[in-house]
C-alpha cells in the first residue's frame, strides 16, 4: 500500500462531482454528501448497489442525482448484488466479451438498518468470499427513512419512535451503540475505515487508500441526520465535527486487522455539548438534567479512548464523570 | 445425438452447461444439492467455462442471479421448497428487472413438518412472481426445457426470468434415458444472451429504480404481465424450431389420449406417468378416460386447456399442492378457463394428492376417474378428492400413538 496521497488539504477534493445538485433527500442530509465526496475519489466508472433506505428514494424514476450506475436490490441483500455483478464483469472480461475498459468499481451503500441489522448476513458472506468491493454505511443511528426508529446502531440514550421516552423508560433507547466496525474487522475484512464529514481530508485519504486494496473495503460514514436528530440542517457538518472531538464518533481504520486511529483529539470536549445540539437527547436535559444517563455515556467515551489509548499508545485528556449525589449510594 | 441414462438432476446440469452459462450462484439444499454439485466439479475441472460461486442464502443467491444477468452474464442457479421460499422476495425483484435468468426448482414438500419428498406448494408460491414456469414429467423434458427456457427468457419481447420444475427423488434421483442434443445444435439454437442496457461504465443506467406514483408502478406491471403472456407466442415459436433441431415437439400443454375422450384428468410433473397408466387401464375397461398436462404454468395456457376440454363431460384436476382453506391451487385456474365456455365439461372434480411425494397407487387412480364417471351418470355435484388410503391412515394412527407415547 502506498504512503503518497494526493490529498493534503480540503483544497485537493477533486472538482469532478457524479452527484446532481438537486435531488430529493432531506436538507442537510450527512448521508448523500458522504457519497458525493465517496464518489469523487471513485471517479465515474462506478455501479451503485443499494438497500432500502433514504438513497432509495433519492433514485425515483425517472430521475436520478447520479451519473454513475446504479441498482437497488433489497434490504437484506445488497452486498450479494455487488457480487453478482463483480463476479459477471470478471467473467464477461475473462471470456472476451466485454472491454477491460468497462470494468466497474462495485460499491454496496446502505444505511446502518441495513448494514448493522438486516443486511448483516450478505455482507458478512461477501466478506468471507473476499469479494472486491466497497461498502459505504451512511449511519445515521436509525431507521431514518421510516420515520426514525431504533437499529442496533442507534446509541444508548437517544429517543426513538420505537424506543420513546415516557417516565417509565426516561432515557429512550437503552442499548449501546453495535461497534460495526470491530465485527467487520473480526471477519477479516483487509480495510475497514470510519468517516465523519466534517473531516474531508482524513475522508479523502481513507477511500484513496481503500482503492489500493484488493478485496472487501468497509467504510461506516457519519452521517448527521437533520430530520431524526433534531437539529437545524445548516448545523450538519458541525454536528458530526462535535462527534469526533467529543470522541463519540472515533475516526479509524484498519488495515489487515491492525487498528489505527487517524484522529487522536488533545483532550476531549464533553459530550453533553454534543448531546444538548440535538432533539433526540433533549430528555436527557429537560425538564431537568439525567446526570446518570450523560455520565453513562462519558464514562464509556472515556473507557473507549483509554483503551484505544493504551493499545496505540497515545493518551486522550478525558472530562471528568461527576458523580452525581442523587442517584449515587 | 446419443442417449444416456442421467438423473433429472443431471439432466438440468448437463443442459445449464449446453447453454454455456456465464455465472452459477448456488446454494445447498435437497434434493436438488447433485446440480450443483455437478457444475462445481464441470468449472473446477475445466470442462465448462463458467463461474461457480456459493452464496451464503437463496435470498442472495438470486440477487447476484439476478445482478449478474444484468450485468450482461447469462445465469443458471437451482434451488428447493424452503430455499425457494427463502429467495421469495428477490424472486419478484429480478422479474421487476426483467432479468432473463434461469432458476432450476427441484421440488419438495415445505415445512412445517419438515419433509424432503415432493409436492408444489414450492414452486407455484412463486406463480404470482413473474418468473415463467415450465414443469417436466421426464428427465428428457427437464434438459429440453432448460434450453427452450433460456431461449424464450431471453428473448426481446419477453425478458422475464424463468423456472424450470422438476420433482425431488422422483426425477431428481430417478435416472432415465436421455438424449443430449450436440453442443453445436444448441449453439444455434440458443445463440449468446444480449442484454438491454446492461450496467455499463461508458452508458451508465439506474435500474430497479423507486416509483412513486401507483399509475407508473401499474404501467410497469402491466408490461410485466403482457411480457408474460407474450412469452407463449414466443415458446410455441421457439418449440417450433427445437423440434426442427431436435425431434422432440413441445407445446404448452399436451394431451394424452384425448381424441373421443370424455372423461379428462388434468395433470402435471412427474405424477402425469401415474395418469397415463390410469388412462391406459380405464380404456380397456371401455371408459373413454383422456389426460391433459400442463407443461408451461406461467404464462397459464387457459386458451389451450379451453380448446382441448371443451365438450368433455368431466374434467377432474389432480393438485399436487394444497392451499389450506382453498384446496388445490390447478383447479381455480383451470376452471376459470372453461367457465365462459358454451360448451364447457358439466363438472370440475378437484383431487389433492401426492403431498410430501405420497405415492399414489393405481387403484387411488382408477378411484380418480371412477369418480368422475359417477359424477357424470349419477349427476353429483364434485366434492372435493383428498387421497388417502385406509392402509396409510392405519399407519399414520399407529405413527401417532408412538408420537403420544403408546406403543
Amino acid at each position: 500500500m502506498s504512503t503518497a496521497t494526493r490529498f493534503r488539504t480540503l483544497k485537493d477534493m477533486p472538482k469532478e462531482d457524479y452527484v446532481s445538485p438537486g435531488n430529493t433527500l432531506c436538507a442537510g442530509c450527512g448521508g448523500i454528501l458522504a457519497l458525493r465526496i465517496f464518489h469523487k475519489v471513485l471517479g465515474p466508472n462506478v455501479a451503485w448497489v443499494n438497500a432500502a433506505g433514504c438513497m432509495t428514494v433519492s433514485m425515483s424514476y425517472p430521475l436520478s442525482p447520479l451519473k454513475s450506475n446504479w441498482l437497488y436490490t433489497a434490504f437484506a441483500s445488497a452486498p450479494a448484488g455487488a457480487q453478482g455483478i463483480r463476479d459477471a464483469l470478471d467473467v464477461l472480461i475473462a471470456k472476451r466479451k466485454l472491454q477491460p475498459s468497462q470494468n466497474l468499481k462495485v460499491v454496496v451503500v446502505t444505511g446502518d438498518g441495513a448494514a448493522y441489522d438486516i443486511g448483516l448476513q450478505s455482507t458478512a458472506g461477501a466478506i468471507d468470499r473476499r469479494l472486491d468491493f466497497y461498502y459505504l454505511c451512511y449511519d445515521n443511528e436509525a431507521y431514518g427513512n421510516t420515520g426514525f426508529q431504533m437499529s442496533s446502531s442507534t446509541p444508548f440514550g437517544s429517543s426513538t419512535k420505537t424506543t420513546p421516552v415516557t417516565p417509565a423508560y426516561p432515557i429512550g433507547n437503552t442499548v449501546a451503540k453495535k461497534d460495526l466496525f470491530e465485527v467487520w474487522r473480526s471477519m477479516k475484512a483487509p480495510y475497514v475505515a470510519t468517516l465523519a464529514n466534517s473531516h474531508g481530508v482524513d475522508f479523502l485519504r481513507k477511500v484513496e487508500k481503500g482503492a489500493e486494496v484488493r478485496g472487501p473495503k468497509l467504510y461506516i460514514a457519519f452521517a448527521a441526520c437533520p430530520t431524526g436528530w433534531g437539529f437545524d440542517t445548516r448545523d450538519s457538518v458541525e454536528i458530526e465535527k462535535l462527534a469526533v472531538q467529543t470522541g463519540v464518533w472515533p475516526l479509524r481504520e484498519a488495515v489487515d486487522g491492525i487498528v489505527h486511529h487517524t484522529f487522536v483529539p488533545r483532550a476531549l470536549t464533553p459530550v453533553k455539548e454534543y448531546l444538548k445540539t440535538q432533539g433526540r437527547f433533549g430528555h436527557l436535559f429537560e425538564p431537568a438534567v439525567n446526570t446518570e444517563a450523560i455520565n453513562a455515556i462519558q464514562g464509556s467515551v472515556n473507557g473507549y479512548w483509554k483503551e484505544a489509548g493504551s493499545r496505540e499508545g497515545f493518551e486522550v485528556k478525558t472530562p471528568e464523570v461527576v458523580a452525581n449525589k442523587a442517584v449515587s449510594n | 445425438m446419443k442417449g444416456s441414462l442421467l438423473t433429472g438432476n443431471a439432466a438440468a446440469a448437463s443442459a445449464a452447461r449446453l447453454a454455456r452459462v456465464d455465472y452459477i450462484p448456488a446454494y445447498p439444499i435437497t434434493p436438488q444439492t447433485e446440480i450443483i454439485e455437478t457444475l462445481a466439479d464441470w468449472v473446477r475441472e475445466g470442462t465448462m467455462d463458467s463461474r461457480f460461486v456459493q452464496l451464503e442464502s437463496e435470498h442472495s443467491m438470486v440477487t447476484a442471479a439476478g445482478a449478474a444477468s444484468l450485468t450482461g452474464a447469462r445465469v443458471f442457479t437451482a434451488t428447493s421448497s424452503q430455499g425457494l421460499l427463502y429467495a421469495m422476495e428477490m424472486l419478484y425483484n429480478v422479474s421487476g428487472w426483467r432479468a432473463p435468468m434461469l432458476l432450476v426448482n427441484v421440488s419438495r414438500g415445505l415445512a412445517a413438518p419438515i419433509v424432503l419428498e415432493p409436492d408444489h406448494n414450492d414452486v407455484l408460491a412463486a406463480r404470482d412472481s413473474g418468473f415463467l414456469q415450465f414443469h417436466s414429467e421426464t428427465c428428457q423434458e427437464v434438459a429440453d426445457l432448460v434450453l427452450l427456457a433460456y431461449r424464450v427468457a431471453e428473448d426481446k419481447r419477453v425478458m422475464l426470468p424463468a423456472i424450470v420444475n422438476l420433482d425431488g427423488f422422483y426425477l431428481s434421483f430417478t435416472r432415465e434415458r436421455v438424449m443430449l442434443p450436440e453442443q453445436e445444435a444448441v449453439d444455434h439454437f440458443l445463440p449468446p444472451y444480449e442484454p438491454i442496457s446492461p450496467l455499463s461504465a461508458s452508458n451508465p443506467v439506474s435500474r430497479g429504480s423507486s416509483v412513486m406514483e401507483g399509475y407508473v408502478y401499474s404501467y410497469f406491471r402491466y408490461n410485466l404481465h403482457a411480457a408474460a403472456l407474450g412469452a407463449k407466442k414466443v415458446f410455441n415459436e421457439a418449440a417450433r424450431e427445437y423440434e426442427h433441431f431436435f425431434g422432440r415437439a413441445y407445446g404448452p400443454v399436451e394431451g394424452f389420449m384425448l381424441d373421443d375422450a370424455e372423461y379428462v384428468l388434468v395433470m402435471s410433473n412427474s405424477f402425469t406417468a401415474l395418469g397415463r397408466q390410469a388412462v391406459k387401464r380405464m380404456r380397456d375397461r371401455g371408459i373413454p378416460a383422456g389426460l391433459l398436462k400442463l407443461r408451461m404454468v406461467r404464462p397459464f395456457p387457459g386458451e389451450e386447456i379451453a380448446a382441448l376440454l371443451r365438450g368433455r363431460k368431466v374434467v377432474g384436476v389432480f393438485d399436487q399442492n394444497l392451499s389450506p382453506g382453498l384446496g388445490g391451487i390447478f383447479y381455480p385456474e383451470v376452471a376459470g378457463s372453461l367457465y365462459h365456455l358454451r360448451n364447457r365439461p358439466k363438472a370440475i372434480l378437484p383431487v389433492v394428492g401426492g403431498l410430501g411425494g405420497k405415492q399414489i397407487t393405481t387403484k387411488e387412480m382408477d378411484a380418480v376417474f371412477e369418480e368422475m364417471v359417477s359424477i357424470d351418470r349419477e349427476g353429483k355435484t364434485p366434492s372435493p378428492l383428498f387421497l388417502m388410503r385406509e392402509d396409510e391412515l392405519a399407519r399414520v394412527k399407529k405413527t401417532v400413538a408412538i408420537a403420544e407415547g403408546g406403543s
